[in-house]
């Protein structure tokens, strides 16, 4: 299968210090590639280079055949790349089904003036948002807290709501910075089975982050294993589980 | 994971026809419009009309121009007065080079030149945040006060660098009367406040709010923060420099560059802060605050006969000084502004009906 992100020797610090080093890195198309590692493996740090977040300092990227030195925030999401975050982004004060709305800006085709007044694109953006948007909130299990002002929420359905306003632009690729983190052993399972279901139902390619080494084997097709900005091991979660350079960097420290 | 604390009564067709919001929001809308239209014309004074109710209402719009700035994108400016008076200049010298044009077209040409100086001071906004943004957007206060005062062709070459307003008239209708003054006013502010509401409901509103909330967020989805920002620039000037025009010819009858001053741009900013950002109508109580303050303490040392205790300046400087108290005391009080208030009330009244 054709792979749909290429990272050949990406490269990236932060004064001096080095956060991701000649990295290369496979994910082919419709996969789970879960990306595990210690705090300060360069996890986050590679997620934001993807999305042009942070700007790698050397190596360049492949994504669905187009190659990039380096990409902006916004031109990631209109190719197709949709993240959610470590920590809360959520426009706080907005509603559930606003903070999803706003997910779809990629899609908007109107200008402002078309926007505020009403007219030309407007009318059928607005239908075409507002269906999306719903979709995906049922979709999801958001219905009841739709209208609800996100600050409001509980910190599992504030993670959800993250994950639906990624979701709605129907990206290629979904990146997820440890979505699970903070949530209890039921929750976890409840999130891992979203996520599998968004990857067969919609075939989203998805890299994500996650501490939980159990759930990772469980959900994801592919595992790639950091430490100290570099890779440790790559592979199918059989063969990570095996793998002594693994254990001995990771799963025999509990975290 | 949804839990259960998250979930909430439906409030579906059982809800009453008192209670339902689409209603309470019509019945709210036309009861304003019979108010300004109808009973304020007939009842209200000449000296009420001329010297609280006009000033109020377009301190209120100038409220409503930065907190579309402030309030919902979340940026910044100490400029607002100078939009203002690009707004009233341009305004005068449309109408004397151009006499043909109609009233309203002049409002929107004015509106749009502010808008397109707005974009411009705007620029900055590309770059820097919060308190370096509001410093550089003091730029647009100086540099227009240095214009219009430094450039006499803006004012016809008056010796006092003072404009005087034209006739309003609107279509041979006479507006010279503080009734005519008055219903322009509100008419206009009808107008822009429903503009408002377009704005803020639509995709450009949600795009504003989202940058404002979180905007490294806004901008992986693909919101296009830099052009989303200089719109917001351009919007709100273009409200500030209509309100402008109606400082200057509807309330004022004359205007030069200091009646754009700084203090003024700061009286546009505490409106927004008393009255409560990312709201329409609270922009109106905190312009009545701002505009009335004043007036009760003047009273107050009328009726109070202190006046012979001191000298006048010293009054007037303990007239500010408590000004500045309660501007204080409310902020502190209320940091959400007065607009929380009136949503704790309106919130108490439904939860009434309800019952």
């Amino acid at each position: 299968m054709a792979s749909l992100l290429e990272l050949s020797n990406v490269s990236l610090s932060f004064r001096g210090v080095t956060a991701l080093n000649a990295l290369s890195l496979t994910v082919a198309r419709s996969e789970i590639c879960a990306l595990i590692g210690p705090n300060g493996a360069g996890k986050s740090s590679l997620l934001n280079v993807i999305n042009g977040v942070y700007r790698a300092d050397a190596g360049d990227i492949v994504f669905d055949g187009a190659r990039f030195e380096a990409i902006r925030p916004g031109k990631a999401a209109r190719l197709g790349i949709g993240r959610t975050f470590q920590h809360n982004a959520l426009f706080r004060r907005l509603t559930a089904r606003e903070n999803v709305l706003a997910g779809l800006s990629r899609h908007g085709g109107a200008c402002f003036i078309e926007n505020v007044f009403r007219f030309g694109r407007d009318r059928k953006e607005r239908n075409d948002f507002a269906a999306r948007a719903d979709r995906v909130i049922a979709f999801l299990g958001l219905d009841t807290v739709r209208d609800r002002i996100v600050s409001t929420l509980s910190y599992g359905t504030q993670k959800r709501v993250d994950l639906a306003r990624a979701l709605v632009s129907e990206p290629k690729l979904l990146l997820l910075d440890e979505p699970m983190a903070g949530m209890n052993q039921d929750e976890k399972k409840e999130m891992s089975r979203v996520i599998a279901e968004i990857n067969r139902t919609f075939g989203t390619t998805i890299v994500l982050i996650e501490h939980d080494v159990g759930i990772v084997l469980g959900l994801a097709h592919h595992i790639v294993v950091l430490d100290y900005g570099r890779k440790v091991a790559d592979g199918a979660p059989e063969a990570i589980r095996n793998d002594p350079n693994v254990i001995a960097a990771y799963l025999g420290t509990v975290h | 994971m949804t839990t259960l604390q998250d979930t909430v009564p439906e409030t579906g067709p059982t809800a009453s026809i008192v209670t339902n919001p689409a209603v309470l929001r019509l019945a709210l809308v036309l009861t304003s419009i019979v108010v300004a239209f109808g009973v304020v014309p007939a009842i209200a004074t000449d000296y009420w009309l001329s010297s609280i109710i006009i000033p109020t209402i377009v301190m209120g719009l100038a409220g409503i121009s930065l907190n579309l700035l402030q309030g919902y994108a979340g940026l910044v400016s100490l400029g607002s007065a100078a939009f203002m008076s690009v707004g009233v200049f341009s305004a005068y010298n449309l109408i004397l080079r151009a006499p043909a044009l109609p009233l309203p077209v002049v409002l929107v040409l004015a509106g749009l030149t502010a808008a397109g100086v707005g974009i411009f001071f705007g620029l900055p906004a590309l770059r820097i945040k919060g308190f370096y943004l509001g410093a550089s957007t003091l730029g647009a206060q100086f540099f227009f006060q240095w214009l219009f005062t430094n450039y006499p062709w803006f004012s016809n070459n008056s010796q006092s660098l003072t404009i005087s307003a034209p006739r309003l008239e609107f279509f041979g209708y006479d507006l010279q009367s503080p009734v005519g003054r008055y219903l322009l006013v509100v008419t206009v502010t009808a107008l822009l406040i429903g503009f408002a509401f377009l704005v803020v409901k639509s995709r450009l509103g949600r795009e504003w709010m989202a940058i404002r909330d979180m905007e490294t967020a806004a901008s992986v989805l693909g919101v296009r923060v830099a052009s989303r920002k200089l719109q917001a620039y351009a919007i709100s000037s273009f409200f500030l420099g209509i309100t402008g025009v109606l400082w200057g010819f509807a309330y004022l009858g004359t205007a030069d560059a200091h009646t754009y001053n700084l203090d003024k741009s700061f009286q546009v900013l505490f409106i927004v802060l008393i009255g409560g950002t990312a709201t329409i109508f609270g922009n109106f109580l905190g312009a009545a605050f701002i505009v009335l303050t004043p007036i009760l303490l003047d009273h107050l040392v009328l009726s109070a006969n202190i006046a012979y205790l001191s000298d006048q300046g010293a009054i007037t400087n303990l007239q500010r000084v408590i000004f500045g108290a309660i501007i204080i005391f409310i902020l502190i009080k209320e940091p959400d502004g007065l607009s929380a208030w009136t949503r704790r009330g309106a919130e108490a009244l439904r939860a009434r009906l309800k019952t």
